[in-house]
């Protein structure tokens, strides 16, 4: 094995892509997740449970179960893909894919840690905002938001390290392109089948280390500030 | 402002049914634990909804389940001072204060904040984290707040239960004078009945989540006395303290009270129990105890099988509590002169 990390212009295209596809995926995710978080904390609604079960259904599917049904939607004859298709825009086997399949297989880890900051919130506090004048949009972003801000920061790193991490889901929606659609595990899972290759998939095996400790770093730095942040 | 309420709310193995109508500034709403006094706030505030029943203030229709109105708490102004004083913790003092007030339609901004910072002492409070105040500091902000939100009422859910004793009778200063001085009524809400006696004109009683009654809170003490672990509190407030031998002399009306405890300077507000006071038909001429009142009795009422007697000495009055057969013995009905003897460290400074 090479002392120095072996890194192809693939492999780096691969990392870029990986960053690209969790920060997108996370970005996208996030207002859905609180409002779904929202919706299963504070709102008494028929089909609650309905809504909980399918918030939760991508944690407990494989994958692959996921990445195929994905792929059901959006393909060329699936009822999303095709709408997307007709006004010019290809999902199947791009990027965006990659994003979708991340996005779904995250989505209950962010509610789940969003739904906790929730949940912790005092509602007498909720009820004091409501009385003194707020309408509940505005206790949802005056007194909600920032104080479930360390459930969603938790969310948000956990659903950024699960995409990072997505392999099932996205080969079979996005495919397993070189420079298009290949993100580290992918990569990874390419050099793991040939026997020579060993020294490539270890260097970005520590990519994938170092993105998770920093991520891991940047979070409790982040949750520091907001617990700080508190004392003005 | 006149409150008219009418309403009915089930719950499973609790109702709540309460009629009355509420005018005049200080009401308290008096009950155990359970009784629903917190479900009553709730409601009024519009935090819950009654299964039915009108809820009118000034004429205004906050609920009505046959006209289906119901008008958001946001809409509503009206305040709440929780027990549990429910500061914003990611705010500072000075954010939590201004909450409501920059909630507020500027034509119903009637109370500027400067006057209630300064009324309640808040300035060095303003910068600091609500994390790092105390229970009493936590509760002037958070009347601060609920009063900033210029409310047509306020409630005042148990709002001092949080807090020690000494603690307490610190703030009820405070929350009288800011509704006198700015003009808004409240509704004070306790199981404490001296509370109601220092922060209520009329008392509305509630058990099992219905009214048993509406009296005055000092009729209710006096209903209670002969049932009550400690007699009927006399709230008696005196001024002009001065040390004298080992205790200290203090001016209650046109008579001189001893005290034990130093009453501080300025006015102070102690609790004398109506069994702390012995009556003598005659002057005694030399006793042990250091207060001796010249009495006339105003009033014998009957509590629980004790006997209540209403003292009026210098223009003010006094309760003591004796049995039937001492009542007898001593021959007391109104307007007898009587002698009332009272251990100077029987008074119980509050404030």
């Amino acid at each position: 094995m090479t002392p120095a990390m072996q890194l192809t212009p693939d492999d780096i295209n691969a990392i870029l892509l990986s960053m690209k596809v969790a920060l997108t995926a996370t970005i996208l995710a996030l207002p859905f997740g609180f409002a779904a978080a929202w919706l299963i904390v504070y709102k008494a609604f028929r089909g609650k449970v309905l809504l909980e079960v399918l918030v939760n259904l991508p944690l407990t599917l494989p994958p692959v179960v996921i990445g195929y049904l994905l792929l059901l939607l959006l393909g060329r004859n699936g009822f999303i893909g095709k709408t997307l298709q007709d006004v010019g825009i290809p999902v199947i086997f791009t990027w965006k894919a990659a994003v979708i399949a991340s996005a779904t297989v995250g989505f209950p880890l962010l509610v789940r840690s969003i739904r906790l900051g929730m949940e912790s919130i005092e509602p007498g506090l909720i009820d004091a905002s409501r009385s003194l004048g707020a309408p509940w949009h505005d206790t949802l972003f005056s007194v909600v938001l920032p104080l479930s801000s360390r459930g969603i920061l938790a969310g948000s790193s956990l659903m950024f390290a699960r995409s990072i991490g997505e392999f099932g889901a996205t080969i079979i929606v996005a495919g397993n392109i070189p420079g298009i659609t290949q993100t580290i595990p992918l990569a990874i899972y390419d050099y793991a089948s040939s026997p020579s290759s060993t020294a490539m998939a270890l260097s970005l095996c520590i990519v994938a280390i170092m993105i998770s400790v920093t991520v891991l770093l940047l979070h409790d730095a982040v949750a520091g500030k907001i617990e700080k942040g508190r004392v003005r | 402002m006149k409150l008219s309420i009418d309403i009915e709310k089930k719950f499973s193995g609790f109702s709540l049914q309460f009629a009355t109508t509420v005018e005049g500034p200080r009401t308290g709403i008096f009950g155990p634990s359970g009784s629903g006094k917190s479900t009553l706030v709730s409601i009024l505030s519009g935090l819950q909804q009654p299964q039915r029943g009108e809820i009118t203030i000034d004429g205004e229709c906050l609920f009505s389940s046959c006209r289906n109105i119901n008008l958001a708490p946001e809409k509503r102004r009206i305040s709440i001072v929780f027990q549990q004083s429910m500061l914003f913790p990611h705010m500072s003092v000075r954010s939590n204060i201004l909450y409501g007030y920059r909630r507020c339609r500027s034509a119903e901004r009637r109370i500027h904040p400067d006057a209630l910072i300064e009324l309640l002492k808040l300035q060095p409070l303003l910068e600091r984290d609500t994390l790092t105040l105390s229970g009493g500091e936590r509760q002037r902000v958070a009347l601060a707040r609920a009063v900033l939100a210029n409310p047509r009422l306020l409630l005042m859910d148990e709002p001092l239960s949080a807090l020690d004793d000494t603690l307490r009778f610190q703030i009820i200063p405070y929350l009288k004078s800011v509704s006198t001085e700015f003009g808004i009524p409240y509704l004070f809400i306790s199981h404490s009945l001296v509370e109601m006696q220092l922060m209520a004109d009329r008392a509305i009683v509630m058990e099992n989540g219905r009214i048993r009654e509406e009296t005055t809170p000092d009729r209710l003490a006096r209903k209670k006395m002969g049932a009550s672990r400690y007699g009927y509190q006399n709230l008696m407030r005196f001024s002009g303290a001065e040390a004298c031998n080992g205790m200290y002399a203090c001016r209650w009306g046109g008579n001189t009270i001893f005290v034990s405890e130093d009453p501080g300077g300025g006015e102070s507000l102690f609790e004398l129990s109506s069994r702390e006071i012995i009556l003598f038909r005659k002057n005694p001429e030399a006793i042990s105890a250091r207060n001796l009142l010249q009495c006339t009795v105003t009033e014998i009422f009957l509590s629980d099988g004790r006997i209540g007697v209403e003292l009026t000495a210098g223009g003010e009055t006094l309760v003591a509590e004796i049995v039937p057969r001492a009542s007898e013995e001593l021959a007391l009905t109104t307007g007898s002169a009587i002698f009332a003897a009272i251990k100077a460290s029987s008074f119980r400074r509050l404030s």
